[in-house]
């Protein structure tokens, strides 16, 4: 049923992603597809050899320059399902297929419901669900529901595929309703923030920024590295600016 | 946003199918008996909103499961137009079939009559519903796209129930004074929606979509994969604003502005002139509400494109 859970969920499982660690290796989007593509379920995969390759992935992963100069700096911002309180996408799907788990909050679509009439991606203003052109349905991160308590699988195992192979270890799951987690005691520490928060969604998965640089300047010390168009040493430095009066 | 032809044929056909039934209800309430030509109204308009459901089927990944899609009414405007689509087919029928059997005036014909142009009327506002709804499209979240889609629908239908009208020789100038009166409302609400949508608004950045404006502008460096992907095929489509333009001055001045002077004409008489009027009338609000439907998807971006390079939505 597309109505959201009357009650808030138990817990509130989500994503934290460090957009200070992240390296924009796309680890995370590569084991998403694999973990999902590989088995019973499909992402499609359209001509990949081809000028337009076209396909669903659950998680996409950009590159951002924020800033400008010195203090630019770039930041690599990997963007799947946030998994919102206030989903838009649940509500506006006519058929049922998008519902938002009431014992967790996971946002799921039942593909076995789902029309493919693509209105739920029109609600999502994170652009986290796409339309798989082989299945005829739409599709979206699962937050790997199918691994996360798999009781089969190693207890280190039983996380999303996306955070169990980030290198960088920019990516962290849990539980977000409950404060005393790890992951509400990271957003906590770092100031983690929603995504376009203006459009009252309530995203569940939190994003922490980068950090400050270390010593406290805005150009990272990069300033040391450009060359002065005096000469080294003070002898040459006094023949320099003989020459130059 | 992408304008997929299957949706612009479904919300034009559909509209003007509506807007045939609330004229015909609308006549019947004025005392018109029922004629050749509101039979075959009849027909015109159960074969457009029917030929536009059709249509909106191959927007669809699994249209064999469309019936599904009745169910969740109390959440989505999509489930609740199917449902008051059905409806109106209902009630429409039973109102047809009063007006055949009932003389004007008649109690129970009178009721059918509203209760169809009410089902008529609701079905077009859930359709525009369904756009207006949507928090990530600023382009649609104003209050003139409700009333344009009505207004449309009510004079794209009324002008070719006129072209009946002058078909079988019958109804005197009442529908065409109507549609011309819908035609002088939609363009001007038309305008409206226009100048809102021109007019710069406070929405969503780049800088909050990421969350980084604290330290700087944002930009897109790296695009996440090097084609186009769905979200950027269905949400990225962009029209040049000079070709926005341009299309909307085709959908005034080609279209809607000429259909209203012709419609004024072709009410002035009942011979094969005033016919033809109303004929290219017809055409011509038909093309207009064709292209001002397409500009409609064309010219709204979506907020996932500001992920994109994007930087005003």
């Amino acid at each position: 049923m597309t109505d959201l859970p009357s009650l808030p969920p138990a817990k509130r499982l989500g994503l934290v992603i460090d957009l200070d660690t992240c390296v924009g290796c796309h680890a995370c989007a590569i084991n998403c597809k694999e973990w999902n593509a590989g088995g019973a379920a499909t992402m499609s995969d359209l001509k990949p050899y081809d000028r337009a390759p076209d396909g669903v992935w659950f998680n996409r992963v950009h590159g951002f320059e924020v800033g400008a100069g010195a203090s630019g700096r770039t930041v690599y911002f990997p963007r799947s399902c946030l998994h919102c309180e206030d989903a838009a996408c649940v509500t506006v799907c006519p058929t049922g297929a998008s519902f938002k788990r009431e014992e967790d909050g996971i946002v799921l679509v039942d593909e076995d419901l789902c029309i493919g009439c693509k209105l739920c991606s029109w609600a999502c203003p994170y652009g986290a669900r796409e339309y798989d052109l082989d299945a005829g349905v739409m599709r979206k991160c699962t937050l790997c529901v199918d691994r996360i308590y798999d009781q089969a699988l190693d207890e280190r195992d039983r996380v999303p595929a996306c955070v169990r192979t980030c290198p960088a270890s920019a990516r962290h799951f849990g539980d977000l309703g409950d404060p005393s987690s790890d992951v509400s005691r990271l957003v906590a520490e770092r100031g983690g923030y929603d995504l376009m928060p203006e459009m009252g969604y309530g995203p569940t998965n939190k994003y922490l920024p980068p950090r400050p640089r270390r010593d406290g300047s805005a150009d990272g010390g990069t300033a040391a590295l450009e060359p002065s168009g005096a000469p080294e040493g003070k002898f040459l430095q006094w023949v320099d600016r003989l020459f130059t009066r | 946003m992408h304008p997929a032809y299957s949706i612009i044929i479904f919300t034009a056909a559909s509209g003007a199918g509506y807007g045939q039934v609330i004229a015909l209800a609308l006549a019947a309430l004025a005392g018109r008996p029922a004629d050749g030509a509101v039979l075959s109204g009849f027909i015109a308009a159960f074969c457009l909103v029917g030929a536009g459901l059709l249509a909106s089927t191959f927007h669809l990944g699994r249209p064999g499961r469309a019936w599904r899609a009745f169910s969740q009414w109390r959440t989505s405007w999509l489930s609740r137009e199917a449902l008051l689509a059905l409806a109106t087919y209902a009630i429409a029928g039973g109102f047809a079939w009063a007006w055949l059997a009932h003389p004007a005036g008649d109690p129970l014909l009178v009721g059918l009559a509203l209760a169809a142009a009410v089902a008529a009327a609701l079905t077009v506002v859930c359709t525009a519903m369904i756009y207006a709804s949507l928090k990530p499209i600023p382009a649609w979240r104003n209050g003139w796209v409700v009333p344009v889609y009505l207004a449309l629908g009510l004079a794209s239908g009324a002008a070719w129930l006129a072209v009946l009208d002058h078909l079988f020789g019958v109804g005197g100038p009442f529908i065409g004074r109507l549609t011309a009166a819908a035609l002088a409302v939609a363009i001007a609400l038309k305008l409206a929606y226009w100048r809102h949508i021109d007019a710069p608004r406070d929405g969503p950045t780049p800088e909050t979509a990421t969350g980084l404006g604290a330290l700087g502008q944002v930009r897109l460096l790296d695009a996440p994969h090097t084609a186009a992907n769905f979200v950027m095929k269905e949400m990225g489509y962009r029209i040049a604003r000079e070709h926005g333009q341009a299309l909307r001055r085709l959908a005034l001045w080609g279209g809607l502005a000429p259909a209203l002077a012709l419609t004024g004409l072709a009410t002035l008489g009942a011979d094969a002139m005033t016919a033809s009027a109303a004929l290219l009338a017809a055409v011509l609000t038909s093309v207009g509400v064709t292209i001002e439907r397409w500009l409609f998807f064309a010219e709204a971006r979506h907020a996932a494109m500001l992920y994109y390079g994007t930087t005003y939505v």
